[in-house]
């Protein structure tokens, strides 16, 4: 069971878990902040909406696309 | 007979037809604009507000339009995303650093303000930028523009003289136009202003339809101030009817890559073709290698319309008395939209044109084209 990061918060998930997933059990369940200041959160799951791309060891991801892994680090803000 | 709707008809609301309709508003015309909603050129474009110097009446319309946006600039609304950003054209090896030389004396003889950047300065401007390069001709004047909205401002700038109307017009015959519904609206003048469609209204225009794919990234942290271009954009990119691709990088307000560029002619698939885009990001990243490691999150596809010559249609059709042209500037649209609607208000209204444009009317004149002239 992976345990990772969530904007300073440990979570554990089940293997084969997505970063968007996981931010349904954490915080404000959402991805990032849009450029009008909107907390914006994963839609479509699939890879297309490019709504919950999410900041992941420092690097910009699709949460949906990205699977969680143990001491991964995952910024939803600012 | 029915009377006239508006003094004139414009059909097109790009940023060519909303300058069009300001600038003659701006002379006390009321002015019916028509557009049908389709995916067209100014919604596609980058909006890179360029002088391009390939003729001198190039130079001529570039740098009278590209002045008069910078002086439009502190009435647009902050939506409109203008920046006097200047670009940075890249020279990789010698050959093009001679050409920035060029460029450099041409600009510099028409009176705009440019500088040539060794290696090492333009690394210092751009540090994102790869290694190596042999420097770059920086032009100052140039900007950014987010084109549809500035297009929907000139629109509504003047609503006593200026109405929109949604409505797809399917034929055109001197200062009339029939709608879909089978209307026939009248005016004083009509005014062509529809980019690739015009085609399809007037059979005689010599338009060619030049594919471009655009990509833009996620929101980053600054990573170049400059609008970025490659010199082998004029030098070999684009030389040549073949696809190709050339690299042209901004960075919008938001903080996101705007990616640019390829050309595709005799291709009228609107869908993004997938080796085309892949071609143009691995350009983009030998130039940009961070570029490499950031998300693009949308990618589509515009149609340039282009003249033979390259420059644009302004003026009235020789053989269709009360129809006027505004069509054919290729990717130049945004830029030139100024100066091309005084251009064609000052012949519609028998009014002189701006003095630095007199030299060059014939340039921009369709009957370089079409009538008895055309061929001579």
């Amino acid at each position: 069971m992976p345990e990772l990061i969530i904007d300073g918060q440990p979570l554990r998930v089940a293997q084969g878990t997505t970063v968007a997933a996981a931010l349904m059990s954490a915080g404000d369940r959402c991805s990032r902040t849009s450029v009008s200041g909107q907390r914006r959160a994963p839609l479509c799951g699939m890879g297309i909406c490019q709504e919950c791309r999410v900041n992941v060891d420092g690097l910009r991801r699709l949460a949906c696309q990205t699977l969680c892994r143990d001491g991964m680090h995952v910024e939803t803000r600012p | 007979m029915q009377g006239n709707v508006a003094d004139v008809i414009i059909v097109g609301g790009g940023i060519i037809g909303a300058a069009c309709a300001d600038e003659l508003a701006s002379h006390g015309l009321r002015v019916l604009v028509l557009d049908c909603q389709r995916p067209a050129a100014t919604a596609a474009g980058m909006g890179h507000l360029v002088v391009l110097d390939h003729s001198p009446a190039e130079l001529a319309l570039g740098e009278y339009s590209v002045r008069a946006w910078r002086e439009l600039a502190p009435q647009l609304p902050d939506d409109c995303a203008m920046r006097n950003n200047g670009t940075l054209w890249l020279a990789c090896n010698e050959e093009e650093m001679a050409e920035a030389e060029r460029k450099h004396l041409a600009l510099n003889a028409y009176g705009l303000t440019c500088e040539l950047m060794s290696g090492a300065e333009l690394a210092a401007v751009e540090p994102s930028l790869r290694s190596g390069l042999s420097g770059a001709l920086r032009v100052k004047g140039d900007g950014i523009l987010y084109a549809p909205n500035a297009a929907r401002w000139l629109l509504q700038r003047r609503p006593e003289q200026v109405r929109q109307q949604r409505a797809e017009v399917v034929e055109v015959q001197g200062h009339r136009v029939r709608l879909k519904t089978g209307e026939w609206l009248h005016a004083t003048a009509v005014v062509l202003a529809n980019g690739i469609y015009a085609r399809d209204l007037c059979a005689d225009l010599p338009l060619q339809a030049k594919k471009g794919h655009l990509l833009i990234t996620d929101r980053y942290p600054a990573q170049i101030t400059h609008t970025l271009v490659e010199l082998g954009y004029v030098t070999s990119a684009h030389k040549g009817n073949g696809p190709s691709v050339a690299f042209n990088v901004q960075q919008r307000p938001t903080g996101q890559l705007f990616v640019g560029s390829s050309r595709q002619f005799d291709n009228h698939d609107p869908e993004v073709d997938a080796a085309m885009l892949g071609r143009m990001l691995r350009r983009a990243i030998e130039f940009l290698p961070d570029l490499g490691q950031m998300n693009g999150i949308r990618s589509w596809t515009g149609f340039r319309s282009a003249s033979p010559d390259g420059q644009p249609l302004v003026g009235e059709h020789p053989l269709q008395p009360g129809l006027w042209l505004a069509v054919g500037h290729e990717g130049l649209g945004v830029t030139t939209a100024p100066g091309t609607a005084r251009l064609l208000a000052a012949q519609l209204l028998g009014l002189p044109p701006p003095p630095s444009l007199q030299a060059h009317l014939d340039a921009y004149l369709p009957q370089r084209f079409i009538g008895a002239h055309a061929h001579a």
